[in-house]
């Protein structure tokens, strides 16, 4: 069985490599000189090595094998891809890319925008990359785009070349062909075929990176040329090759020529944060229960809930953000006052996919421990809560008669379309503690908490161990236990995310490699 | 003239007392020991006090992990309203050893209306905020121990709402939505106590 799999993985290893007729490598151009960069097409998509990026960029590549995550450390900014997802995290800026990164055995792929989108960002370096020429462009070098046309006007050839930014050059003359030299390191150029052979044979790259060569027809007698501005900063370099048996008479400049168009200009790429695959987890709240005026629950110790929830919290943030990528937003960063309101309203403002309150527990008495995981109850809501739950509508009177069907609910109680996720949420949470944290004999339960009612999206409540229990008390304060609740909540965070997207069809995931 | 109408008038107090107390003690429900802390009052409202009726309340378990019902004997009280006084200020009271109250010490009842669709607002002193300890679980336990000791003994009451200090709240200490009048939840209720 083992090796009937492994065949077909093979096979499907194999079937890609016949896919991708190995596209024509990039050129790395950077203050070092010029290096090759091979792409693979996967799915369409062309894609970079990691591998070879970490050798040019020296990254840090890091597999996360629980989290099914990369994170990519460069010059100490983290990079998270997450496979199935077209999105990287920067530093916890989501960034999209075209496709999800691949897999084919060991070697990571990721889509050629990555360089440019996630790359640059953290390296804080420029990085062009330039599709049209195959060219990625490094820090400051000047790499000018030339495009150019010619144009056959009677007795001469016009060659027109347009350089962006303006470069300064030169013109000489060889034997049989003009030599265009750049103040650059390289050119991405883009050459015209000629239409004028007599006159002119070929335009082509020179024998040095930052030249042109025109090569000159039999007919030639002599040329001139001319500069002025062009499009975008650019400069427009005119030259009129001459017959040699006509007299030139040409008129000067090349006012009236039509400008050429520029190959479109690289897009920029914003960060597209609607463009997650559905079900996918691209914002949390994190909500550090109490705060401020509102102390919590206090230890026998001394130990306040509120300062517990907030460590906590500033914990999972950035575990959260480096782990999944995703943007992570605290109800509070500080030991300040946040209205049960606000802490709902900030998630549902800032569409968050998630929502996790951290509550330190209290018992009257002080044997009481264990963690314990809630989400919303109904049945204290009434009957119209639980007609939204279960997806009935209400008929409303329209305008020229008859009725609509719209779903009519309280903003306040927002969360009654959410049980059911919050419900699954909560037991991938209460599994993921029971791992790793004592928990309390009755591990989920359901209860009508205010902070949880208005938000718009699943979310649990956590009583992360009992503050109340001396040896719980010691055990909230400790970085191990913070650590292990941490870790937890991580993994619950993607076993929910792995299990609600498994219905969707996942974009490639190529290689069929070790999925978790 | 004056003797003789003294005395008659003694006789007949005598009478009405000695039937008052007959009557009385004739009540079934009368099965505790006299009333507690009555000391001098006077005339027909003392034995009427002493009547009782069983109700269940709640108090928190040994683990601190459930409510535990409880059967006690609680004050009669002349009606639904009344009854819903007597079995609230219990609720407030001392919990039975080895039991603990879930209600923090001092908390009082400042008032207690019951609307005609049975819902009852118990209005509660600052306490009941001020000196909760906190804690979602401890916060659910208060709660739900005077929800449910109102819906349970009370058929005419189905759902409570409580109030502090006259005024609607959003919570006790930040965790159970008292913004509704909350039905009665047997949820923490330990099932072998029931």
């Amino acid at each position: 069985m083992f090796f009937l799999r492994t065949a077909v993985l093979l096979l499907a290893l194999g079937w890609i490599g016949a896919q991708a007729p190995a596209p024509a490598p990039y050129t790395v151009l950077s203050a070092d000189g010029r290096r090759p960069l091979a792409t693979r097409l996967i799915n369409g998509q062309e894609m970079f090595s990691l591998d070879e990026l970490s050798g040019l960029f020296q990254l840090s590549v890091k597999e996360d094998a629980l989290a099914g995550g990369l994170a990519i450390v460069a010059k100490g900014q983290t990079i998270v891809l997450t496979p199935g997802q077209s999105l990287a995290s920067v530093g916890g800026r989501l960034v999209s890319l075209p496709a999800a990164p691949a897999r084919d055995g060991k070697v990571w792929f990721v889509p050629v925008d990555f360089v440019a989108r996630a790359l640059a960002p953290s390296l804080g370096t420029r990085i062009e990359v330039r599709k049209p020429s195959r060219l990625v462009v490094v820090g400051d070098v000047r790499v000018p785009r030339i495009a150019g046309t010619i144009e056959p006007q009677g007795t001469l050839a016009r060659l027109t070349l347009d350089a962006a930014p303006a470069t300064p050059h030169a013109i000489v003359q060889e034997g049989q062909r003009l030599l265009l030299r750049f103040e650059a390191e390289a050119l991405d150029a883009t050459l015209p075929a000629s239409t004028a052979p007599d006159l002119i044979t070929a335009v082509r790259p020179g024998d040095t990176p930052s030249s042109v060569v025109i090569e000159l027809g039999p007919r030639f007698g002599s040329y001139r040329a001319s500069e002025m501005p062009g499009d975008r900063g650019g400069t427009r370099i005119v030259i009129d090759v001459l017959a040699q048996t006509t007299a030139a008479t040409a008129t000067p400049g090349a006012a009236g020529t039509p400008a050429p168009a520029l190959p479109p200009p690289a897009p920029a790429a914003p960060p597209l944060l609607d463009l997650v695959p559905p079900g996918g987890i691209r914002t949390i709240v994190v909500d550090a229960g109490h705060g401020g005026s509102e102390d919590g629950a206090r230890g026998p110790g001394g130990t306040l809930e509120k300062n517990v929830t907030l460590a906590v919290a500033r914990r999972l943030k950035s575990a959260l953000e480096s782990r999944l990528g995703v943007r992570v937003i605290l109800t509070r960063d500080a030991d300040a006052t946040v209205e049960l309101d606000e802490r709902a309203s900030l998630a549902n403002n800032n569409k968050a996919d998630l929502f996790v309150s951290l509550h330190a527990n209290a018992s009257v008495r002080g044997s009481a421990a264990g963690a314990e995981v809630f989400y919303l109850s109904l049945d204290e809501y009434g009957d119209q809560a639980q007609r939204v739950a279960q997806g009935e509508t209400e008929a409303v009177p329209v305008f020229g008669g008859g009725t609509r069907d719209v779903e009519v609910i309280l903003w306040e109680m927002a969360q009654a379309r959410y049980i059911e996720q919050s419900a699954a949420l909560a037991q991938a949470v209460e599994a993921a503690l029971r791992e790793r944290v004592p928990m309390s004999p009755r591990a989920i339960q359901q209860a009508p908490f205010r902070v949880l009612v208005g938000a718009n999206m699943p979310a649990v409540l956590v009583e992360m161990g009992f503050i109340t229990n001396a040896e719980q008390e010691k055990l909230l304060g400790s970085d191990g236990f913070q650590t292990s609740i941490v870790q937890a909540l991580v993994d619950s965070i993607i076993r929910y995310r792995d299990r609600t997207t498994a219905a969707v069809p996942a974009p490639a995931r190529a290689g069929g490699g070790a999925e978790r | 003239m004056t003797r003789r109408s003294l005395a008659i008038g003694a006789v007949v107090l005598l009478a009405i007392a000695g039937g008052w107390w007959l009557i009385a003690r004739g009540r079934p429900s009368a099965s505790l020991p006299g009333p507690a802390g009555v000391p001098g009052a006077a005339g027909p409202a003392a034995p009427a006090d002493a009547r009782k009726i069983t109700a269940t309340l709640y108090y928190v378990s040994e683990d601190g992990m459930s409510l535990a019902g409880v059967q006690r004997e609680v004050p009669f009280g002349e009606g639904v309203l009344e009854q819903a006084r007597q079995i609230v200020t219990a609720q407030l009271g001392e919990a039975p050893a080895p039991l603990a109250s879930a209600i923090p010490k001092g908390v009082k009842l400042r008032g207690l209306f019951i609307s005609s669709r049975g819902d009852a607002f118990v209005d509660l002193s600052v306490e009941a905020r001020s000196l909760h300890p906190g804690g979602a679980l401890d916060e659910l336990f208060t709660v739900y121990s005077i929800v449910n000791a109102l819906t349970t003994n009370l058929p005419a009451v189905t759902r409570v709402q409580l109030l502090i200090e006259g005024k609607e709240v959003d919570t006790l200490s930040g965790h159970v939505d008292l913004r509704h009048p909350l039905q009665r939840s047997l949820k923490w209720v330990q099932t072998s106590e029931k």
